[in-house]
Protein backbone atom coordinates (compact mmCIF):
# COMPACT_ATOMS: atom_id res chain seq x y z
CA UNK A 1 0.00 0.00 0.00
CA UNK A 2 0.98 3.58 -0.73
CA UNK A 3 2.39 4.98 2.55
CA UNK A 4 0.53 8.27 2.11
CA UNK A 5 -2.73 6.36 1.78
CA UNK A 6 -2.11 4.53 5.05
CA UNK A 7 -1.33 7.81 6.81
CA UNK A 8 -4.48 9.41 5.44
CA UNK A 9 -6.58 6.37 6.35
CA UNK A 10 -5.41 6.63 9.95
CA UNK A 11 -5.98 10.40 9.84
CA UNK A 12 -9.57 9.82 8.66
CA UNK A 13 -10.11 7.30 11.47
CA UNK A 14 -8.67 9.80 13.97
CA UNK A 15 -10.87 12.65 12.76
CA UNK A 16 -14.01 10.49 12.88
CA UNK A 17 -13.13 9.26 16.37
CA UNK A 18 -12.53 12.83 17.58
CA UNK A 19 -15.91 13.89 16.15
CA UNK A 20 -17.53 11.03 18.08
CA UNK A 21 -15.83 12.14 21.30
CA UNK A 22 -17.01 15.72 20.71
CA UNK A 23 -20.54 14.43 20.16
CA UNK A 24 -20.59 12.49 23.43
CA UNK A 25 -19.19 15.47 25.35
CA UNK A 26 -21.33 18.20 23.78
CA UNK A 27 -24.75 16.66 23.24
CA UNK A 28 -27.01 15.89 26.20
CA UNK A 29 -29.67 13.96 24.28
CA UNK A 30 -29.00 10.29 24.92
CA UNK A 31 -29.91 9.28 21.34
CA UNK A 32 -27.23 11.61 19.97
CA UNK A 33 -24.73 10.24 22.48
CA UNK A 34 -25.46 6.68 21.27
CA UNK A 35 -25.03 7.79 17.65
CA UNK A 36 -21.69 9.39 18.53
CA UNK A 37 -20.61 6.12 20.14
CA UNK A 38 -21.46 4.37 16.85
CA UNK A 39 -19.25 6.87 15.01
CA UNK A 40 -16.38 6.12 17.42
CA UNK A 41 -16.75 2.34 17.03
CA UNK A 42 -16.81 2.75 13.27
CA UNK A 43 -13.65 4.87 13.35
CA UNK A 44 -11.86 2.25 15.45
CA UNK A 45 -12.90 -0.42 12.93
CA UNK A 46 -11.62 1.75 10.08
CA UNK A 47 -8.22 1.99 11.78
CA UNK A 48 -8.10 -1.82 12.10
CA UNK A 49 -9.00 -2.34 8.43
CA UNK A 50 -6.38 0.20 7.28
CA UNK A 51 -3.73 -1.52 9.37
CA UNK A 52 -4.78 -4.94 8.07
CA UNK A 53 -4.52 -3.74 4.47
CA UNK A 54 -1.11 -2.25 5.17
CA UNK A 55 0.27 -5.73 5.95
CA UNK A 56 -1.92 -7.50 3.39
CA UNK A 57 -3.47 -9.66 6.12
CA UNK A 58 -7.18 -10.43 6.76
CA UNK A 59 -6.81 -9.91 10.55
CA UNK A 60 -7.90 -6.28 10.40
CA UNK A 61 -11.17 -7.25 8.73
CA UNK A 62 -11.72 -10.04 11.28
CA UNK A 63 -11.41 -7.52 14.13
CA UNK A 64 -13.84 -5.25 12.29
CA UNK A 65 -16.36 -8.11 12.28
CA UNK A 66 -15.95 -8.46 16.06
CA UNK A 67 -16.48 -4.70 16.46
CA UNK A 68 -19.62 -5.04 14.32
CA UNK A 69 -21.00 -7.80 16.57
CA UNK A 70 -20.15 -5.74 19.65
CA UNK A 71 -21.87 -2.67 18.20
CA UNK A 72 -25.01 -4.70 17.47
CA UNK A 73 -25.17 -6.01 21.07
CA UNK A 74 -24.43 -2.56 22.48
CA UNK A 75 -27.13 -0.88 20.38
CA UNK A 76 -29.82 -3.40 21.30
CA UNK A 77 -29.23 -3.02 25.05
CA UNK A 78 -28.63 0.75 24.75
CA UNK A 79 -31.86 1.40 22.89
CA UNK A 80 -33.83 -0.72 25.37
CA UNK A 81 -32.33 1.48 28.12
CA UNK A 82 -33.30 4.61 26.13
CA UNK A 83 -36.92 3.43 26.00
CA UNK A 84 -36.84 2.71 29.74
CA UNK A 85 -35.35 6.15 30.48
CA UNK A 86 -38.03 7.81 28.38
CA UNK A 87 -40.82 5.93 30.18
CA UNK A 88 -39.45 6.96 33.58
CA UNK A 89 -38.50 10.58 32.92
CA UNK A 90 -40.54 11.52 29.82
CA UNK A 91 -37.32 13.04 28.56
CA UNK A 92 -34.23 11.97 26.66
CA UNK A 93 -32.00 14.45 28.48
CA UNK A 94 -29.29 12.63 30.40
CA UNK A 95 -29.23 15.36 33.06
CA UNK A 96 -32.79 14.35 33.98
CA UNK A 97 -31.40 10.96 35.03
CA UNK A 98 -28.44 12.21 37.05
CA UNK A 99 -29.75 10.83 40.36
CA UNK A 100 -30.10 7.22 41.36
CA UNK A 101 -33.32 6.02 43.03
CA UNK A 102 -35.27 9.05 41.78
CA UNK B 1 -8.35 5.81 -8.02
CA UNK B 2 -6.92 7.46 -4.93
CA UNK B 3 -9.23 10.44 -5.43
CA UNK B 4 -12.24 8.20 -4.69
CA UNK B 5 -10.74 7.45 -1.28
CA UNK B 6 -10.31 11.14 -0.46
CA UNK B 7 -13.75 12.21 -1.68
CA UNK B 8 -15.48 9.38 0.23
CA UNK B 9 -13.51 10.22 3.37
CA UNK B 10 -14.42 13.90 3.04
CA UNK B 11 -18.10 13.00 2.61
CA UNK B 12 -17.93 10.84 5.74
CA UNK B 13 -16.36 13.65 7.80
CA UNK B 14 -18.78 16.31 6.52
CA UNK B 15 -21.78 14.06 7.17
CA UNK B 16 -20.56 13.35 10.72
CA UNK B 17 -20.10 17.07 11.45
CA UNK B 18 -23.60 17.82 10.10
CA UNK B 19 -24.97 14.95 12.21
CA UNK B 20 -23.62 16.57 15.36
CA UNK B 21 -25.17 19.91 14.40
CA UNK B 22 -28.73 18.59 14.00
CA UNK B 23 -31.49 19.04 16.53
CA UNK B 24 -33.93 16.54 15.03
CA UNK B 25 -33.02 12.90 15.66
CA UNK B 26 -34.24 11.62 12.26
CA UNK B 27 -32.06 14.20 10.48
CA UNK B 28 -29.05 13.18 12.46
CA UNK B 29 -29.78 9.53 11.59
CA UNK B 30 -29.88 10.35 7.87
CA UNK B 31 -26.48 12.05 8.11
CA UNK B 32 -25.09 9.17 10.17
CA UNK B 33 -26.21 6.69 7.49
CA UNK B 34 -24.48 8.78 4.81
CA UNK B 35 -21.35 8.84 6.96
CA UNK B 36 -21.40 5.04 7.27
CA UNK B 37 -21.88 4.68 3.50
CA UNK B 38 -18.86 6.96 2.96
CA UNK B 39 -16.75 4.76 5.23
CA UNK B 40 -18.02 1.72 3.29
CA UNK B 41 -16.65 3.20 0.05
CA UNK B 42 -13.37 3.93 1.83
CA UNK B 43 -13.22 0.22 2.76
CA UNK B 44 -13.87 -0.71 -0.86
CA UNK B 45 -11.09 1.52 -2.17
CA UNK B 46 -8.71 0.07 0.41
CA UNK B 47 -9.30 -3.41 -1.04
CA UNK B 48 -11.68 -4.80 1.61
CA UNK B 49 -14.92 -5.47 -0.36
CA UNK B 50 -16.36 -7.96 2.17
CA UNK B 51 -16.19 -5.51 5.05
CA UNK B 52 -17.59 -2.76 2.79
CA UNK B 53 -20.64 -4.92 2.04
CA UNK B 54 -21.11 -5.75 5.74
CA UNK B 55 -20.83 -2.08 6.65
CA UNK B 56 -23.73 -1.30 4.31
CA UNK B 57 -25.85 -4.35 5.19
CA UNK B 58 -25.37 -4.53 8.97
CA UNK B 59 -24.31 -1.04 10.08
CA UNK B 60 -26.24 1.20 7.69
CA UNK B 61 -29.00 -1.39 7.31
CA UNK B 62 -29.78 -3.29 10.49
CA UNK B 63 -28.35 -1.14 13.29
CA UNK B 64 -29.64 2.14 11.86
CA UNK B 65 -33.10 0.59 11.37
CA UNK B 66 -33.10 -0.15 15.12
CA UNK B 67 -32.37 3.53 15.78
CA UNK B 68 -35.16 4.61 13.41
CA UNK B 69 -37.62 2.27 15.16
CA UNK B 70 -36.79 3.71 18.58
CA UNK B 71 -37.04 7.30 17.32
CA UNK B 72 -40.43 6.49 15.83
CA UNK B 73 -41.56 4.80 19.08
CA UNK B 74 -40.57 7.80 21.18
CA UNK B 75 -42.75 10.47 19.59
CA UNK B 76 -46.33 9.36 19.26
CA UNK B 77 -49.50 11.38 18.85
CA UNK B 78 -50.29 14.69 17.22
CA UNK B 79 -46.76 16.00 17.53
CA UNK B 80 -45.54 13.04 15.51
CA UNK B 81 -47.94 13.85 12.67
CA UNK B 82 -46.57 17.38 12.48
CA UNK B 83 -43.02 16.04 12.60
CA UNK B 84 -43.88 13.58 9.83
CA UNK B 85 -45.18 16.40 7.64
CA UNK B 86 -42.06 18.43 8.35
CA UNK B 87 -39.91 15.46 7.30
CA UNK B 88 -41.31 15.64 3.78
CA UNK B 89 -40.05 19.23 3.28
CA UNK B 90 -37.10 19.34 0.87
CA UNK B 91 -34.86 21.18 3.33
CA UNK B 92 -35.00 18.06 5.50
CA UNK B 93 -33.66 15.55 3.02
CA UNK B 94 -31.71 17.71 0.57
CA UNK B 95 -28.43 17.61 2.50
CA UNK B 96 -28.20 13.82 2.95
CA UNK B 97 -29.43 13.36 -0.64
CA UNK B 98 -26.62 15.53 -2.08
CA UNK B 99 -23.94 13.74 -0.04
CA UNK B 100 -25.34 10.31 -0.99
CA UNK B 101 -25.46 11.40 -4.67
CA UNK B 102 -21.73 12.21 -4.49
CA UNK B 103 -21.07 8.70 -3.17
CA UNK B 104 -23.21 7.07 -5.88
CA UNK B 105 -21.49 9.11 -8.61
CA UNK B 106 -18.17 8.02 -7.20
CA UNK B 107 -19.27 4.40 -7.30
CA UNK B 108 -20.81 4.54 -10.79
CA UNK B 109 -18.20 6.58 -12.67
CA UNK B 110 -15.32 4.06 -12.54
CA UNK B 111 -17.74 1.20 -13.20
CA UNK B 112 -19.04 2.86 -16.38
CA UNK B 113 -15.50 3.74 -17.44
CA UNK B 114 -14.53 0.09 -17.00
CA UNK B 115 -11.85 0.91 -14.45
CA UNK B 116 -11.43 -0.36 -10.92
CA UNK B 117 -12.37 1.50 -7.75
CA UNK B 118 -9.48 0.21 -5.64
CA UNK B 119 -6.50 2.34 -4.78
CA UNK B 120 -4.41 -0.61 -3.57
CA UNK B 121 -3.14 -3.53 -5.65
CA UNK B 122 -4.03 -6.14 -3.01
CA UNK B 123 -7.65 -7.16 -2.43
CA UNK B 124 -8.46 -9.33 0.59
CA UNK B 125 -11.72 -11.03 -0.27
CA UNK B 126 -14.32 -12.89 1.80
CA UNK B 127 -12.51 -16.22 1.35
CA UNK B 128 -9.38 -15.16 3.19
CA UNK B 129 -11.38 -13.35 5.88
CA UNK B 130 -13.56 -16.43 6.42
CA UNK B 131 -10.56 -18.76 6.58
CA UNK B 132 -8.96 -16.51 9.19
CA UNK B 133 -12.23 -16.01 11.11
CA UNK B 134 -12.91 -19.73 11.49
CA UNK B 135 -9.24 -20.67 11.84
CA UNK B 136 -7.11 -18.79 14.38
CA UNK B 137 -10.01 -16.56 15.52
CA UNK B 138 -12.53 -19.34 16.20
CA UNK B 139 -12.58 -18.63 19.92
CA UNK B 140 -13.40 -15.00 19.13
CA UNK B 141 -16.38 -16.11 17.06
CA UNK B 142 -17.67 -18.17 19.98
CA UNK B 143 -17.21 -15.25 22.36
CA UNK B 144 -19.02 -12.92 19.90
CA UNK B 145 -21.95 -15.36 19.77
CA UNK B 146 -22.12 -15.36 23.58
CA UNK B 147 -22.00 -11.56 23.59
CA UNK B 148 -24.87 -11.40 21.09
CA UNK B 149 -26.89 -13.84 23.21
CA UNK B 150 -26.25 -11.68 26.28
CA UNK B 151 -27.36 -8.62 24.31
CA UNK B 152 -30.53 -10.39 23.22
CA UNK B 153 -31.40 -11.50 26.76
CA UNK B 154 -30.56 -8.04 28.15
CA UNK B 155 -32.72 -6.22 25.62
CA UNK B 156 -35.58 -8.64 26.23
CA UNK B 157 -35.33 -8.17 29.99
CA UNK B 158 -35.23 -4.36 29.74
CA UNK B 159 -38.12 -4.28 27.30
CA UNK B 160 -40.29 -6.49 29.52
CA UNK B 161 -42.92 -4.10 30.84
CA UNK B 162 -44.60 -4.88 34.15
CA UNK B 163 -48.14 -3.89 35.08
CA UNK B 164 -48.77 -2.63 38.65
CA UNK B 165 -49.92 -6.13 39.62
CA UNK B 166 -46.51 -7.47 38.70
CA UNK B 167 -47.80 -9.35 35.68
CA UNK B 168 -45.97 -9.17 32.41
CA UNK B 169 -47.96 -7.81 29.52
Amino acid sequence: MHPGLMRDGFALAGVLFALGVVGVLVRRNILFMLMSIEVMLNAAGLAFVVAGERWGRPDGQVVFLFILAMAAAEVSVGLALVLELYHQNKSLDTDAASRMKG
Amino acid sequence: MTVVFYVAGAVAVVATILMLAQTHAVHALLYLIVSLLGVAIVFYTLGAPFVAALEVIIYAGAIMVLFVFVVMLLNLGEQAVRAERALLAPSMWAGPLILAAILIAEFLYPTVQGGVLRSTPVTIGPGEVGASLFGPYLIGVELASMLLLAGLVGAYHLGWRRTPKGEAC
